[in-house]
C-alpha cells in the first residue's frame, strides 16, 4: 500500500491569509481572537476571487477556494494538473455549511415573501458547496463531496481522502475543511447551548476555561499518492501516516467523561500509522477550552499514550484562533505539519493556571523547540472531536 | 402599469449584469450574454430583479430566447408597454 503524502497546504484563519502566516504568528504568541471571536479580518474575497466566483460562493466556500488556490500553488501544480483530472478528488468538510446564506434568505422571505429568495440560495448554502467549488475552480473530476461530522469534519475529510488514495480511487485529493458561522443565528444557537466562553477568552486546559470562542476559516491540503508524487519530483511536506475515527455513542453534545471513544480513535490512528505511542513527539489537541472537552481529552491521551502522554508537548491551536468548527481539523493538521517541519511547537496561549485534574504539558507561554533524540522521527497526532460524539484523529509525520 | 423608458430598463439590466461580474466596458446592445459570462443562474437572478423593478414576470422560456443585452432590453420594454 502506497503512502499518502502532503505536497501543499493553504489556510485562511483569524491569524491572516496563508498557512505559513498561521504557523509563524501562532508560534510568535499572537492571538487572532478579537472581541471574543476569531474572525478572518484580513480576508476580502474579491482580493482573491473574481466578482463572479465570490458572489457564487457563501463565505465558507470563499475561504475554502482561497485556501485551495494557495495549496495547489504550494504543491507546485501549475497551469496543468499533474495527473489525469479524473484521478484527482475534492473532499472538503464543513460543520454547518452556508448558514450566512440561509439566514439572509430566511430574513428576505420573512420580510418580503418567498419571491425574494435568491436563485443562488441553494447552491450557496448546500454543505457540499465548498467541495464542488474547489472541484470546478481547478477542474478536478475525481471523487468530490463534503464530510459532515461537526467539529471533526475537517479531519474526517482528510482521513477520507487518505482512504480514497490508498484504495486507488484517486492519485491526489484536494482536501480540508471550511467554516464561516460567525452569524447571528449560529452565535445565538451556540450561546443557548451554553458552549461559548462568556468572557470571550479561549484558554484550553487552563483551570479558568469557561467555553469555546467561535472562529472561522479554512484549511486545504493537497494529498498525493506517495509514489506518484515522488515520480513527478514533488516537494513533500509530510505524510499522513494514519487516521482513526470512532463515535462515543454517548451524548449529542457532551464527550464521554472517560474519553473512551477519543482514546480509541487515537489508538486506531496509531495502528493505522504503524506507530507506537512512544513514537509520538507532539499532540495538537482538540483543546476547545470547554470544561468537559479538555478534561475528557486529557484522560483520553493518557489512556491511549500511557505514561508517555506526560512526556510530550500538547498544545491547542484554538488558543490562537478560536474554534473553527468544521475547518478546525484541517487547519490544525496544517499547523501540526508546519510545527513539526519547523521543529517548533507553538504554545497554548493564555494557559497559566493549572487545573489539578489536567496534568499534561500544555506548552504554556511560548513556543518550544522540538527536542528530537537521534534517529527520532517527527510524528504527531492531531485530535478532532465533534458534537454528536464524533472522534477523528490524524497521525502526521513531517519530512 | 407604468411604461418604463428604454433608458431605465437598460440601466437596470446593465447594473445587474455588472453586479453579476460582467465587465461594464463590454456591455452594449449587441453584446452576447455568453460572451459576458452570463449563465442561466444569472438570468434567473435578472428575472427576479426585473419582476421586482418593473412588475414583469419572465418565464424560463422567455429567458431562454435572450441572446444579447439588446434582446433583454427589448423584451422587458415590450412586456412593460404591453402590460
Amino acid at each position: 500500500m502506497n503512502d499518502v503524502v502532503v505536497t501543499g497546504v493553504g489556510a485562511v484563519t483569524p491569524l491572516g491569509i496563508g498557512a505559513t502566516t498561521l504557523h509563524e504568528r501562532w508560534a510568535a504568541g499572537i492571538c487572532g481572537i478579537e472581541d471574543g471571536e476569531g474572525r478572518c479580518r484580513e480576508f476580502v474575497a474579491t482580493e482573491h476571487l473574481s466578482v463572479k466566483d465570490a458572489r457564487r460562493a457563501d463565505r465558507f466556500t470563499q475561504l475554502a477556494l482561497v485556501a485551495s488556490i494557495e495549496a495547489l500553488a504550494d504543491a507546485g501544480w501549475g497551469d496543468a494538473l499533474p495527473y489525469d483530472a479524473g484521478r484527482i478528488g475534492s473532499i472538503i468538510g464543513t460543520g454547518i455549511g452556508g448558514i450566512g446564506t440561509i439566514e439572509l434568505n430566511d430574513r428576505a422571505m420573512f420580510d418580503n415573501g418567498p419571491k425574494s429568495v435568491s436563485p443562488l440560495a441553494v447552491p450557496l448554502m448546500m454543505g457540499n458547496a465548498a467541495a464542488a467549488a474547489v472541484s470546478m475552480r481547478h477542474g478536478l473530476r475525481g471523487p468530490a463531496f463534503g464530510t459532515v461530522s461537526a467539529c471533526s469534519s475537517g479531519a474526517d475529510a482528510i482521513g477520507t481522502a487518505v482512504r480514497a488514495i490508498r484504495h486507488g480511487d484517486a492519485l491526489a485529493v484536494v482536501t480540508g475543511g471550511a467554516e464561516a458561522a460567525l452569524t447571528p443565528l449560529s452565535r445565538a444557537a451556540f450561546g443557548a447551548l451554553d458552549a461559548l466562553s462568556k468572557i470571550g477568552i479561549s484558554r484550553p486546559f487552563d483551570a479558568r476555561r469557561d467555553g469555546f470562542v467561535m472562529g472561522e476559516g479554512a484549511g486545504v491540503l493537497v494529498l498525493e499518492d506517495g509514489e506518484a508524487a515522488r515520480a513527478r519530483g514533488a516537494r513533500i511536506l509530510g505524510v499522513v501516516r494514519g487516521y482513526g475515527a470512532t463515535a462515543d455513542a454517548h451524548h449529542v453534545t457532551a464527550p464521554h467523561p472517560t474519553g473512551q471513544g477519543a482514546a480509541a480513535a487515537i489508538t486506531r490512528a496509531l495502528e493505522d500509522a504503524g506507530a507506537a505511542p512512544t513514537e509520538i513527539v507532539y499532540v495538537n489537541a482538540h483543546g476547545t477550552s470547554t470544561p468537559l472537552n479538555d478534561r475528557a481529552e486529557t484522560i483520553a491521551l493518557k489512556t491511549a499514550l500511557g505514561e508517555h502522554a506526560k512526556a510530550i508537548p500538547v498544545s491547542s491551536t484554538k488558543s490562537a484562533i478560536g474554534h473553527l468548527l468544521g475547518a478546525g481539523g484541517a487547519v490544525e493538521a496544517i499547523a501540526t505539519i508546519l510545527a513539526l517541519r519547523a521543529g517548533l511547537i507553538p504554545p497554548t496561549l493564555g494557559w497559566a493556571e493549572r487545573d489539578p485534574e489536567l496534568d499534561l504539558d500544555y506548552v504554556p507561554d511560548r513556543a518550544r523547540p522540538l527536542d528530537l533524540a537521534d534517529g527520532q522521527r517527527p510524528i504527531a497526532i492531531s485530535n478532532s472531536f465533534g458534537f454528536g460524539g464524533h472522534n477523528a484523529v490524524l497521525c502526521l509525520e513531517a519530512t | 402599469m407604468a411604461e418604463h423608458s428604454s433608458e431605465q430598463i437598460e440601466k437596470v439590466i446593465t447594473d445587474s449584469l455588472v453586479s453579476f461580474g460582467a465587465n461594464a466596458d463590454d456591455i452594449n446592445r449587441e453584446a452576447e450574454l455568453t460572451a459576458l459570462d452570463i449563465d442561466s443562474l444569472d438570468l434567473a437572478e435578472l428575472s427576479q430583479i426585473i419582476e421586482e423593478q418593473f412588475g414583469v414576470e419572465l418565464t424560463s422560456g422567455d429567458v431562454a430566447e435572450i441572446a444579447t443585452v439588446g434582446d433583454a432590453i427589448d423584451l422587458v420594454a415590450e412586456r412593460t408597454a404591453g402590460a
